[in-house]
């Protein structure tokens, strides 16, 4: 095969991940050459590397009406790889400014080093178009994640979180690669976009295909902690450094979306097992998520419960195989970015003054801090799906594409689980509004990185939750762009 | 008219809110005279829909349109027609009142006022929407303002228990609202939220009776519909009593006029199969409210009972689909609404002041109270059907109704009405005359504030029973359209 030959589009089509390594680079030399100054400023350096990264991508990475394979085909320029690479820059930017002012321990040189990895390794997977690619850009992101989980080397909770994730990541992984393997056995190449064709001119039986289809699957469904692979989340969101729950929870999880999506629409558009395992996934995700979620007493574990039924909403619209049920995924990937994160990051800002996760030392947060509630309630609600928030907007796409795909059984257990959602939210909202403390009086500082971080994730979701339009058209881009 | 006066009915509430929220938390009386000014304010806006509505003309009037979202057509739509316009006005009315009652909320008043506001945005956002999206994102939007209120300012014995019971009734109910709707417009194949467009679709008969029971029923948990009537008296009872006349007054009614709008108007065959069923449950609404109010010894839970009651009328008219039980209806939604905010805000008032709402412990607050006293027994005749008074105008028609269908319907409802009678005569005496207890010395009366806004409450159901042709012509040209959906006589 001829050696492709450079072109220009060729940068362009991987403009924002130079910027990142770049920005990787700034950030190695900065924590090298100056050692004496606050470790803050490195935070606000990435800060500002990944909004610039953000803004460039947006700019000049806008792909254009032909999607554009790059580098022999390892990588394609889409409308999916731009929406896919907005979201998990937008979410590390903002993960970023929750870590300014944070825990000490986790501020060092090397810990945005890897958060910036972490995101090269998103974006290379939701662009990756060859199978190697695709591993690599997993693993890419993944391990500079379960080190990031164990950021807090001192809390043994922290180190158990990032042990778990890593030991559950390179399980799942193991198991993927060996259906690449078969994948690759099957057809003799890597390559996503000329997979379909081989395996349909192979002839192979429904039952091989299905099964290698559930091997893969099981590496997407852990990046989505869906159920029966969740089991990592709730520890890892409890033990990790909160601004990293968030990320993994946000930017980590949507990447798992965006090979989910490419990878069932581009190699098994015609597979009907697979799409009835992802729907499988997505009944089984929201009534375990919701069910657990009930009884927990730790905000995080809570959320990190309410995040893998949020995964399980978002399949429905994944199971449904329609262009309406991808765009319906994908903006309530957008809509649940901005959601969860201010949920995180409020719980950051609180639990550093509380000292604690417990919901029930959450008690007279409204006369402590009002504006601070008043956030909680938007991400609360906006997660229940309660309008003029995000989430409404969200989950009624998701259940529209259900009830047009004539699924209408899905629909309703996301409906059924949404009743059962929206019961452990207000419950949280009733502690925060109703019960009372003895520390009512005591301030509780707000620094300005994350006031604006948590401003940012409140405009977003009532956004997306009223001027819903020129997203969706975004998602409908992205969705059919695969 | 080139004024959006429905865009500033809607939204005036909402930006007042907000405003309310962005206050220092030091200042107490600026939430409560911003709120105030701007129910005010929403008031006059809807009495101006209201008088400038042209009757000759009927159908959709005051129609805005802008596109929301042009891949599903969702539209931000809004018009007012011969049923809504009343309602509007007892947004309006009620949205003012209770905001004029709530003059004394001490605890986080910025909060209150602001979530009071919201409210109100929401219940005028559903009455005034021609897209059925828009519809539902209003009708949504209540859930927050309304639990967070019960919850925070609501009595304090059961509070926690009504707010709960009260969001998941409502959010269940809506949710398979919420499959309905979706269904009318993907499976229909309409792909359309824009009302009108629905109403003229002609979905296949089937398709009618098969959804039919999600949207309307899914609406009609919060008409409190029996058998998911019992968030309505535990709810009423829980919230304050601003919320409580927002909740009996205006949110029943959003519940019912969904129902009608999105279930009666876009399926009308669906209705009519179900319309027996729909009857018969109304009517147990009707004589079971009454006998459980009957017998309540806590003041608010009779007139928490009372709604369900009242409601189930609303609910016999719509299920009669003919002329005059939906004109009934659409009367019994205004008056009703009116009424049940008076009886709320003077149950609020008593309870300000005695501290208790146990009817055995009260008695002679007439010595003490006598505005109010008198504004209880208004509202008291207004409920029993009493001429002169609109009720007597909206239960009429809808009995007439009812008899055309099925008489044994009418029969019962009038009966339900006879116990209507005793139990408020019963409340009235015992709470009102009799011997003044000790205990009820030191109440005072109410204040001037109150009194007003009881008195734009009298005068209201006064009048309407007195020229019932302030009301009548208007909801007869809404009636006219609905019939003609809906193929009746």
């Amino acid at each position: 095969m001829e050696t492709p030959i450079f072109t220009p589009s060729m940068v362009l089509a991987i403009l924002p991940e130079i910027c990142l390594i770049i920005l990787a680079g700034l950030v190695l030399m900065a924590d090298l050459l100056f050692r004496h100054r606050k470790e803050r400023d490195l935070g606000l350096l990435t800060f500002a590397g990944l909004a610039i990264t953000a803004g460039i991508n947006l700019i000049y990475a806008r792909p254009g009406l032909v999607p554009d394979l790059a580098f022999g085909g390892m990588l394609r320029l889409d409308w999916a790889t731009y929406v896919f690479r907005t979201i998990f820059l937008v979410g590390a930017a903002i993960s970023v400014l929750f870590t300014l002012d944070g825990e000490k321990r986790i501020r060092g040189g090397a810990f945005y080093l890897l958060l910036i990895i972490a995101t090269i390794g998103m974006n290379l997977m939701a662009a990756a178009a060859d199978l190697i690619l695709l591993y690599l850009a997993i693993e890419t992101t993944s391990i500079p994640l379960y080190v990031l989980s164990g950021a807090l080397v001192k809390d043994p909770k922290s180190t158990e979180a990032g042990i778990k994730y890593m030991l559950f990541g390179a399980f799942t992984s193991a198991i993927m690669l060996y259906g690449f393997s078969l994948l690759y056995g099957f057809t003799g190449t890597t390559q996503l976009y000329a997979l379909k064709d081989l395996l349909d001119a192979g002839q192979f039986s429904i039952f091989a295909l299905a099964a290698v289809a559930m091997l893969v699957l099981v590496g997407f469904a852990f990046k989505i902690s869906a159920v029966p692979f969740h089991f990592w989340a709730p520890d890892v969101y409890e033990g990790a450094p909160t601004p990293v729950a968030g990320y993994l929870s946000t930017a980590s999880k949507a990447a798992g979306f965006a090979v989910l999506l490419r990878f069932l629409n581009v190699v098994f558009p015609d597979l009907y097992p697979s799409w009835v395992l992802v729907a499988l996934l997505s009944v089984g995700s929201m009534i375990f998520g919701n069910v657990l979620a009930l009884t927990q007493r730790n905000i995080k574990r809570l959320l990190a419960y309410s995040s893998i039924a949020q995964a399980g909403y978002m399949l429905i619209g994944v199971a449904t195989a329609t262009e309406l049920g991808n765009t319906a995924a994908i903006f309530y990937l957008m809509s649940y970015l901005v959601t969860n994160l201010a949920a995180f990051g409020i719980v950051l800002i609180i639990g550093r003054t509380l000292g604690s996760d417990e919901i029930a030392d959450y008690a007279g947060l409204s006369r402590r801090s009002p504006g601070l509630a008043l956030a909680l309630l938007v991400a609360l609600l906006s997660l229940g799906g309660v309008p003029p928030f995000a989430g409404f907007i969200g989950k009624l796409f998701v259940f529209a594409a259900a009830v047009q795909a004539n699924m209408i059984w899905l629909a309703l257990i996301g409906i059924i689980n949404s009743i059962i959602a929206l019961y452990y939210y207000l419950v949280v909202l009733k502690v925060v509004w109703l019960n009372r403390s003895d520390h009512e009086q005591e301030a509780m500082p707000v620094t300005r990185p994350w006031a604006l971080a948590v401003v940012v994730c409140v405009a977003g979701m009532l956004l997306l939750g009223t001027l819903f339009s020129p997203w969706y058209q975004w998602a409908m881009q992205a969705a059919t762009a695969f | 008219m080139n004024f959006p006066i429905l865009s500033f009915t809607i939204f005036i509430p909402l930006l007042a809110g907000l405003l309310i929220l962005c206050y220092p938390r030091d200042r107490v009386t600026w939430p409560r005279v911003t709120a105030v000014a701007a129910a005010a304010l929403t008031f006059l806006l809807t009495i101006l829909v209201y008088v400038n509505y042209d009757i000759a003309q009927g159908g959709y009037q005051f129609i805005e349109k802008v596109p929301w979202m042009p891949i599903w057509d969702i539209s931000y739509h809004v018009g007012v027609d011969g049923i809504s316009a009343p309602l509007l006005l007892m947004a309006g009315v009620v949205l003012f009142c209770g905001s004029a009652v709530s003059w004394n909320v001490s605890d986080r008043p910025r909060e209150f006022y602001a979530f009071l506001m919201f409210l109100g945005t929401s219940v005028l956002g559903v009455f005034a929407s021609l897209d059925l999206f828009q519809l539902f994102f209003f009708f949504e939007l209540a859930i927050f303002p309304k639990y967070l209120m019960i919850v925070i300012w609501g009595s304090p014995k059961t509070r926690e228990y009504g707010a709960m019971k009260l969001t998941l009734y409502l959010f269940i109910g809506s949710v398979f609202a919420l499959i309905g709707v979706l269904a009318i417009v993907f499976l229909s194949g309409a792909n359309t939220f824009d009302l009108l467009l629905l109403e003229k679709a002609g979905f296949d008969t089937a398709f009618q009776q098969l959804w039919f029971p999600f949207v309307f029923f899914g609406f009609a948990v919060l008409a409190a519909i029996f058998p998911v009537h019992s968030w309505a008296p535990d709810g009423h009872v829980a919230a304050p009593t601003a919320v409580s006349m927002m909740l009996a007054g205006v949110e029943m009614k959003v519940g019912a006029f969904a129902a009608l709008r999105v279930g009666i108007m876009l399926l009308p065959e669906g209705a009519r199969v179900w319309a027996p069923l729909i009857l018969a449950l109304a009517t147990i609404n009707v004589v079971y409210g009454a006998l459980i109010a009957l017998v309540q010894t806590d003041f608010k839970y009779v007139i928490g009972f009372s709604s369900v009651s009242h409601m189930g009328l609303v609910m016999i008219g719509f299920a009669t689909l003919n002329r005059d039980g939906l004109l009934g209806s659409g009367l019994q939604m205004f008056s009703h609404g009116v009424m049940t905010a008076l009886f709320f805000s003077v149950v609020g008032m008593v309870y300000d002041r005695a501290h208790t709402r146990d009817i055995p412990q009260l008695g002679g607050l007439f010595q003490k109270m006598p505005a109010a006293a008198v504004a209880f027994i208004v509202a008291g005749l207004v409920s029993m059907g009493m001429p002169g008074f609109s009720g007597f105008i909206a239960e009429f028609p809808i009995f007439m109704g009812a008899w055309q269908v099925a008489p044994i319907v009418a029969i019962i409802a009038v009966l339900g009405v006879l116990i209507t009678a005793g139990y408020i005569f019963l409340v009235i005496r015992r709470v009102f005359f009799g011997d003044l207890r000790p205990e009820l010395a030191h109440v005072s009366d109410v204040s001037l504030l109150d009194k007003i806004s009881m008195g734009i409450l009298v005068v209201l159901m006064i009048a309407l029973g007195v020229f019932p042709s302030l009301m009548y012509p208007m909801i007869q040209s809404g009636v006219n359209y609905i019939l003609a959906l809906v193929g009746g006589a």
